[in-house]
């Protein structure tokens, strides 16, 4: 039977399972597909922070979304078009974020009375009637994939376990996504066991048939390539494209590379890919503990390394002492903290802002440093050249404030020259400094960028003494001088709100918007979506987006205040907001989420169509 | 480790420029003058070596020494040094810390750094008391100890600094006093020959807070009963006339001092410091009374394992030499691994 193949701009898949059901993989690889057929895509994962929660709980539901369209599309979508629930758990707990009408495939084999008990459904939702405003499709997935794997050599659990590329090969049909990609990745990821790839491989192609087949999916859809600029591309998350950011960072700057680093969700990623590009100079080092980590770090920036350290929110906490000290021995050095929603622990895989306090004021003392944030999963990697070219040109620490969303996340990454990234080759002090030809100066400053020479050990003629003592100028001898400890501490103040940093720059298609949303980091994505749906409907509202938040960009000021009403949405209680009214006295209107989540762009358009419509 | 040079040093060589600061009388003195006369010896030119310290009167020591240096965080020296070493091989790093530094607040810090045996030389100035804090109990202070923070005595069991250490698996340990300056350049010496950490506890005397905390060891009155001198290959006799000895026990654990005339001179203990396995430094290490009889200085243990840093840089080494073309080709190389897709 021919089916018919009915054409869509933009799709929404969420695949939802239990932690165990591989539903990560299966969103990763329909991603893959996706962007192999040239759609513009953005993914979000989502899932608990328990590696196996009690299997068919809901605690345990692990889910996937992929959104992805034909025009250039800014976040993973609000709703999801398409359900794939591998159990009730997953049903349960995604059933809220369905709009009517929207497709939900479930695993019946799943079905059963102790599953459905297990999340207090006290009826078979499949047949008490409450899933009619849906196009539900029910599909034995288990049985059906045993069924398909019943002659390979693999034990029935292997074969259950493949019922995630059951569900794959179904809805790469019904979206005709190709697969060679899948096929490959299978041959590689069980390369050790042929059974498995063999068996994986079925049971995929047994979903692709079973959809070609079957009288339940009438439709099938495409969604064309996007138009996207000419290039090469890749889909990338935002921990791959930090760590690559990093390795650039190195190549770029000529300087071995050192990672100190303590395993933390959701930044642990980082370590485990840097700790596979050795070959570029890349050292890493897993540490005792987080302070350990940036100790190593500064310890390596001071013989001359790019010393970096990773971490989320709790480990920027307990590494505030070393970036202290770094700001007074004054050399580069780069903290990653990918946030997570706290205070403590708070949930440790969910996604927060709350961070940027602690960034610009966390520690004792006047300590000011540079703080950068990337604003999707491929800025990560440009933020981290950001980072680091701040860290290396003005010899101070810089905080990147990354978050779980941008991490995790994934979208196309039309991937750069390499001669266009910026040189960030640094000059170590070489020669006395002082006004006698034989004096050195450590904290002699460069008129320019106000940086004092960098004189790496090894370096005869340079002998010095630096640390967390108060500094005489120029010399950097101990001086508990009041008149100069007042003139360090400006000095060291001065240095960071000095350093140039692009303007910002205000997305205002028309020219006629009197609403400016102010927005920083990951939350890019959903705010843009929702400015262009407001100037689709005739609302005219500008978008301006910081990257760079200490310091501030010179015309910040200026811009804010041309415009009659400034939002500042934040996944936090009013951080920026906050910084805002403070030093602008602007009358910012925060906007605040704090629910581990990212906004979705219909919230975000609607709150702002009330301040466009009513100031 | 650094390769020799042709430039002769003298102890005026490593003295800085800075006015050493610490009190009349500080035992620190006699280490930093021991220190600044044996370093000629090594023939590292000062630029390739580095002091690093933590926070307490032992980590002013830094500032006193004309060498590369830095005076870092309460107990976090071991740490900023592992990074230092391990990213710098090149150089000679020394860490200088207290009791209160090393086995307190960084104590995580040092028994890592042991346990990976880093290519640092560690110097534990032990003075059982917190001086820069004008005295309070530190984790080496005998129970009881009555301080500022403690009137009536604390309450705490000390650490053995050699126990910890040896616990942690660390290949080089040794003790010393700071009066006796010509044991003290030896053990540094062995120390500085050592391949890995190399962990120096060495009995300093706080005149200020804690005066007197190791008298009995030094005073020719009662120095020869209380300490024991051990030299590898040696049996492991002291005393004036070598009237004590160190026997194994039949049946025990450890080891026991026993009069060297009770026992028959082949079961004296010969002190092997290359003995692999840490139980019989340990051994030695839990010799001493809480009144410091029996008290071992000298090096209780020197054994061969790979350091960190030379495990560490191979496998970067290793892998820097797989690769081909330039650093540049090689990150093209990496930015389009994996699945990629082209528009025209």
């Amino acid at each position: 039977m021919a089916k018919q193949v009915r054409q869509l701009d933009r799709v929404v898949i969420r695949f939802a399972g239990d932690s165990g059901d591989g539903m990560q993989l299966t969103g990763d690889r329909f991603t893959s597909e996706t962007a192999q057929l040239g759609n513009d895509i953005s993914t979000l994962p989502n899932f608990p922070a328990e590696i196996r929660a009690p299997a068919g709980t809901l605690p345990g539901v692990s889910s996937f979304q992929v959104h992805f369209a034909d025009y250039d599309i800014l976040t993973p979508g609000d709703a999801p078009n398409v359900l794939v629930a591998m159990n009730p758990a997953a049903l349960k707990a995604n059933l809220g974020d369905l709009p009517r009408g929207a497709d939900i495939i479930v695993n019946t084999d799943e079905f059963t009375k102790r599953n459905l008990t297990k999340v207090g459904y006290t009826a078979n939702p499949l047949e008490d009637g409450s899933l009619d405003g849906y196009s539900l499709h029910p599909v034995a997935l288990t049985a059906m994939t045993i069924g398909a794997l019943a002659d390979h050599d693999v034990s029935k659990k292997d074969a259950e376990r493949a019922k995630n590329m059951f569900a794959l090969g179904l809805l790469s049909w019904m979206y005709s996504r190709p697969y060679d990609s899948t096929i490959r990745f299978l041959e590689r990821k069980f390369a050790a066991r042929p059974e498995l790839v063999a068996a994986n491989i079925a049971a995929f192609k047994a979903g692709w048939n079973f959809g070609e087949t079957t009288e339940d999916f009438g439709v099938r859809y495409e969604v064309k390539p996007a138009k996207m600029s000419p290039g090469t591309y890749r889909n990338i998350t935002g921990n791959q494209a930090l760590s690559l950011g990093l390795v650039a960072a190195g190549v770029r700057s000529g300087l071995p590379v050192f990672l100190g680093a303590y395993p933390i969700t959701p930044a642990s990623d980082i370590l485990h890919e840097l700790s596979k590009h050795k070959r570029f100079g890349v050292t890493t080092m897993q540490a005792e503990d987080e302070i350990a980590a940036i100790g190593a770090a500064l310890g390596a920036s001071y013989g001359g390394s790019l010393g970096i350290t990773t971490t989320s929110g709790p480990g920027v906490a307990l590494k505030g002492e070393t970036i202290s000290l770094a700001v007074a021995l004054e050399l580069p050095l780069v903290i990653i903290d990918v946030q997570r929603a706290g205070p403590s622990t708070g949930m440790p895989t969910k996604t927060e802002q709350a961070d940027l306090n602690m960034a610009l004021f966390g520690r004792h003392g006047e300590a000011p440093v540079a703080v950068v944030a990337p604003r999707s999963p491929s800025d990560c990697f440009f933020a981290a050249l950001e980072a680091a070219r701040i860290a290396l040109t003005y010899r101070t620490p810089v905080i990147l404030l990354s978050d779980n969303y941008v991490a995790n996340g994934s979208e196309p990454w039309l991937l750069p020259e390499v001669d266009s990234l910026p040189d960030l080759r640094v000059d170590f002090a070489t020669e006395p400094n002082g006004e006698d030809g034989k004096t050195f100066l450590p904290y002699l400053r460069d008129p320019v960028t106000m940086a004092r020479p960098w004189a790496i050990p090894g370096t005869p003629g340079l002998e010095h003494r630096i640390g967390g003592l108060e500094k005489a100028d120029k010399t950097g001898d101990i001086s508990y001088d009041p008149a100069n400890h007042d003139f360090m501490v400006r000095t060291r103040a001065a240095r960071i709100e000095g350093i140039p940093v692009p303007d910002v720059e205000v997305e205002d298609p028309d020219g006629d918007a009197r609403t400016l949303v102010l927005g920083w980091g990951s939350t890019y994505g959903p705010i843009g979506a929702a400015c262009r749906a407001l100037r689709h409907r005739g609302l005219p509202i500008a978008q301006a987006h910081l990257r760079h938040l200490s310091p501030l960009p010179a015309n910040l000021g200026e811009v804010l205040r041309a415009y009659d009403r400034v939002v500042v949405p934040e996944m936090n209680l009013g951080q920026l907001a906050h910084v805002i009214r403070g030093r602008y006295l602007v009358d910012a209107i925060p906007y605040n989420q704090v629910s581990g989540l990212p906004f979705t762009a219909a919230k975000l358009e609607s709150m702002l169509e009330e301040v466009v419509k009513n100031g | 480790m650094a390769n020799p040079v042709a430039v002769k040093l003298t102890q005026k060589d490593f003295k800085s420029d800075q006015e050493v600061r610490w009190c009349p009388g500080c035992g620190d003195y006699a280490i930093l003058a021991a220190v600044q006369s044996f370093m000629p010896e090594l023939q590292i030119p000062r630029e390739r070596t580095v002091f690093v310290s933590g926070i307490g009167c032992s980590s002013r020591f830094p500032y006193y020494m004309n060498t590369y240096g830095m005076h870092s965080i309460h107990g976090r020296a071991p740490a900023i040094a592992t990074g230092l070493s391990v990213s710098r091989p090149d150089l000679s790093v020394w860490v200088v810390t207290g009791d209160g530094d090393a086995l307190s607040i960084g104590g995580n810090h040092l028994i890592h750094a042991l346990r990976r045996n880093v290519n640092l030389k560690i110097l534990l100035f032990n003075n059982r008391i917190y001086g820069l804090t004008k005295g309070q109990y530190s984790p080496t202070s005998e129970i009881g100890k009555i301080t500022k923070s403690t009137p009536v005595g604390s309450a705490d069991s000390p650490f053995n600094p050699l126990s910890l250490a040896l616990g942690a698996e660390a290949t080089f340990v040794a003790r010393t006093l700071d009066s006796d300056r010509k044991h003290l350049q030896s053990v540094l010496r062995a120390a500085a020959e050592h391949n890995g950490s190399a962990f120096v506890e060495i009995y300093q005397n706080c005149n200020i807070f804690n005066d007197g905390a190791f008298e009995t060891l030094k005073d020719p009155a009662t120095r020869d009963e209380y300490l024991i001198r051990l030299e590898h290959g040696q049996p492991i006799t002291f005393g004036a006339d070598g009237q004590r000895c160190v026997v194994h026990p039949p049946g025990g654990f450890g080891l026991e001092v026993r009069d060297t005339a009770s026992v028959d001179p082949a079961d004296i203990v010969v002190h092997d410091a290359t003995v692999s396995e840490p139980a019989y430094a340990f051994a030695l290490s839990r010799l001493p009374g809480l009144d410091l009889r029996n008290t071992p200085i000298g090096v209780f243990r020197k054994v061969d394992r790979p350091s960190y840093d030379e495990l560490v840089v191979s496998q970067v080494e290793t892998a820097k030499a797989k690769a081909t073309g330039t650093p540049e080709d090689q990150l093209a190389g990496l930015l389009t691994a994996g699945d990629t897709w082209t528009i025209l």
